[in-house]
């Protein structure tokens, strides 16, 4: 059965993945340039993509790490504000979205190297406990630090305004796509490996010879820069920022989504960060209940099917394929066999 | 103690003109104030297979774990190859050449048996992250060389067909073998197996004992091993060390420890038993 595995070569994969996705990229941004999807019904598509890379980047820490890290959204208020200021300053042209994302990508992983360090060299809750506060550290500083220091920065509670609002769906959902097919091409190399292997565990790792304290930097920076990239494409997308939407429960509300798509599934992230972002919005009145909803759904999950409702299933649809092609195949030599 | 110079290997003649792999000197570690192991002194030869035996609680993980620096030693010096490893930690003493196995094992179990070799074959690829994630042709040569490395090093307990199968669900036995490639992927010089033979039955024990040899023989390296199974040990080992309460109580080729009266003293003792 082995040998007669039929599998589809890499490029025809390649070919198959870009083809659909560059279908859907079209025919979505067709639909929302016809009117044919509302212009309130695409503003939830673009907050659903940048969920997505919220729920995906900090998968890679409590998934695919073990860890628990609670500040996620301070990485992303440092990305949006970083590259809130900067687009400002250089006004709005095409470059000024992949400029702003990649400066606040870069500012965000820097904080998350700042913090990773210590704090990945302890030993379990601490960590979380290190997050949490850097996730408030942060959002306290935004609001006061033009008071203190006399900047004209931040603009604290009274908002930073007029940023340029360069987010679109495309321009989303490509850094979606980007975001995605990098971290699982990260996770399919020797570098992921290492990174998987300090969850399963970590004195084994070491007698493998993997860095760990290196990996788990690595890991925490790049889950680091993309929710400093997800912060730039929020800061284009509402144009106006304040630290009240990077709080504790932002960092919750994306823990949730990992969490409740099964932690290590990045097709789990993306369906469960798809639903928990469309669901609220178009419940409008059910919205304010969304924290009890969360909690409750979370307690719901960890009860029935603690690893999530994925596990760690990770979807690919060339093995899709393979499969249904195999499947014919032996279905057919079953009939065979039935007929002789 | 059976009067034998410490700085030479025990058995293989073979290896005469080369540095041993392994010399411990006076290796010690305190707990508190209970000493875990005193005085520890041993010399492994190149292609040499050694054992580590001893009742319960005597003290043989603890030497491995010295020697692997997840303990650190209070005592005593560790030369690999002749290089002192005091300024080493785990992942350094790996990478200079020392690969183990765990008694209460330590797989990578979630991932599948494929996956916890190319763990252990990291070190010997080189692409970096970027490359990987532009998947530059380098990337796909050395995962396509790694991947036909892991199969073959699996083929060695023919285990290459449970390569995509999570290593948490293999059997126990296939789980000890599985601990046994991932280490030898390391590319080590030495190789600690701590109670390879635990919970296997006599016949698998009897394959695990041929295995080990046909080990040493293709890498050509040294094996140290801890077990209580008495006919693997005698059956393989060329060189034997008896630990109690810490201390190295006898040395030898099997047949001068199996006749020792201090060794059999400390293993049948008063009640008589078989060694545990
Ligand atoms: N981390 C530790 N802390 C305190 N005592 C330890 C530790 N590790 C081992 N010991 C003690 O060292 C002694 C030897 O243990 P061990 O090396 O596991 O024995 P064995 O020969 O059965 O492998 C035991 O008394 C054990 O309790
Ligand atoms: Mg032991």
């Amino acid at each position: 059965m082995k040998k007669n595995y039929k599998q589809i070569p890499m490029p025809v994969r390649y070919a198959i993945n870009i083809l659909l996705l560059i279908v859907f990229l079209v025919v979505v941004n067709g639909l929302i340039e016809s009117k044919t999807i509302s212009f309130s019904d695409s503003k939830i598509i673009m907050l659903i993509g940048i969920n997505i890379i919220l729920a995906v980047s900090l998968n890679i820490g409590t998934g695919y790490l073990g860890q628990l890290p609670l500040g996620h959204a301070g990485f992303m208020a440092v990305g949006a504000y970083a590259s809130a200021i900067l687009m400002r300053n250089i006004g709005a042209s095409w470059l000024t979205i992949p400029i702003g994302m990649i400066f606040g990508g870069l500012v965000a992983a820097l904080f998350g190297l700042i913090i990773g360090i210590p704090a990945l060299r302890l030993k379990g809750d601490y960590l979380a406990i290190i997050t949490l506060g850097f996730g408030e550290i942060i959002r306290v500083v935004l609001l006061n630090i033009d008071d203190v220091l006399g900047f004209k920065l931040t603009y604290g509670a009274a908002s930073l305004k007029n940023i340029p609002k360069t987010t679109t769906f495309l321009n989303t959902f490509v850094v979606v796509i980007i975001t995605c097919f990098v971290i699982h091409t990260m996770m399919k190399s020797r570098h992921g490996r290492a990174i998987l292997s300090i969850r399963e565990n970590e004195i084994a790792a070491e007698s493998c010879g993997i860095k760990t304290t290196y990996y788990k930097t690595l890991g925490f920076v790049v889950s680091a820069f993309f929710a400093g990239v997800a912060g730039s494409l929020y800061a284009g997308y509402l144009g106006i920022l304040s630290p009240g939407s990077f709080g504790f429960m932002k960092s919750i509300e994306i823990l949730v989504m990992v969490v409740l798509g099964g932690m290590g599934s990045m097709i789990g992230s993306v369906a469960s960060a798809t639903v928990l972002t469309a669901l609220p919005e178009m419940l409008r009145t059910f919205a304010s209940y969304r924290i009890v909803a969360y909690s409750l759904l979370l307690i719901i999950v960890m009860i029935f099917k603690p690893s999530g409702l994925m596990g760690t299933y990770d979807f690919s649809l060339s093995h899709l394929l393979e499969k249904l092609l195999n499947s014919k195949r032996s279905i057919g030599k079953k009939s065979e066999k039935g007929g002789r | 103690m059976s009067g034998r110079d410490l700085r030479t290997p025990i058995i293989p003649e073979r290896d005469k003109d080369k540095t041993p792999v392994l010399e411990c000197v006076g290796l010690g570690i305190d707990f508190g104030g209970l000493t875990a192991v005193d005085d520890f002194n041993m010399t492994i030869g190149r292609t040499e297979i050694a054992g580590l035996i001893g009742p319960n609680g005597a003290g043989k993980t603890t030497v491995f774990n010295l020697l692997t620096k997840v303990y650190k030693p209070t005592r005593g010096e560790i030369l690999l190859e002749g290089k002192n490893t005091a300024n080493m930690n785990t992942i350094q003493v790996n990478k200079a050449g020392i690969a183990r196995t765990f008694q209460n094992i330590r797989l990578f179990k979630e991932l599948t048996v494929l996956d916890n070799v190319l763990i252990g074959l990291h070190n010997e690829m080189k692409y970096d992250l970027l490359s990987a994630v532009t998947r530059l042709p380098w990337y796909w040569k050395e995962e396509k060389i790694a991947r036909r490395r892991a199969l073959e090093l699996l083929s060695i307990f023919c285990m290459e067909d449970l390569a995509e199968q999570k290593a948490g669900s293999l059997p126990y036995g296939a789980q000890r073998r599985l601990e046994i490639v991932r280490a030898l992927a390391t590319n080590p010089s030495l190789l600690l197996l701590d109670e390879p033979a635990a919970g296997m039955n006599p016949s698998e024990t009897g394959e695990l004992m041929e295995n080990i040899r046909k080990i040493r023989d293709t890498f050509k390296i040294a094996v140290l091993l801890i077990e209580h199974d008495m006919s693997l040990v005698m059956g393989i080992c060329e060189g034997i060390v008896v630990l109690n309460y810490g201390k190295i109580i006898a040395k030898g080729d099997p047949n001068e420890v199996r006749n020792d009266p201090v060794v059999i003293e400390a293993y049948l003792g008063k009640k008589g038993d078989i060694p545990c």
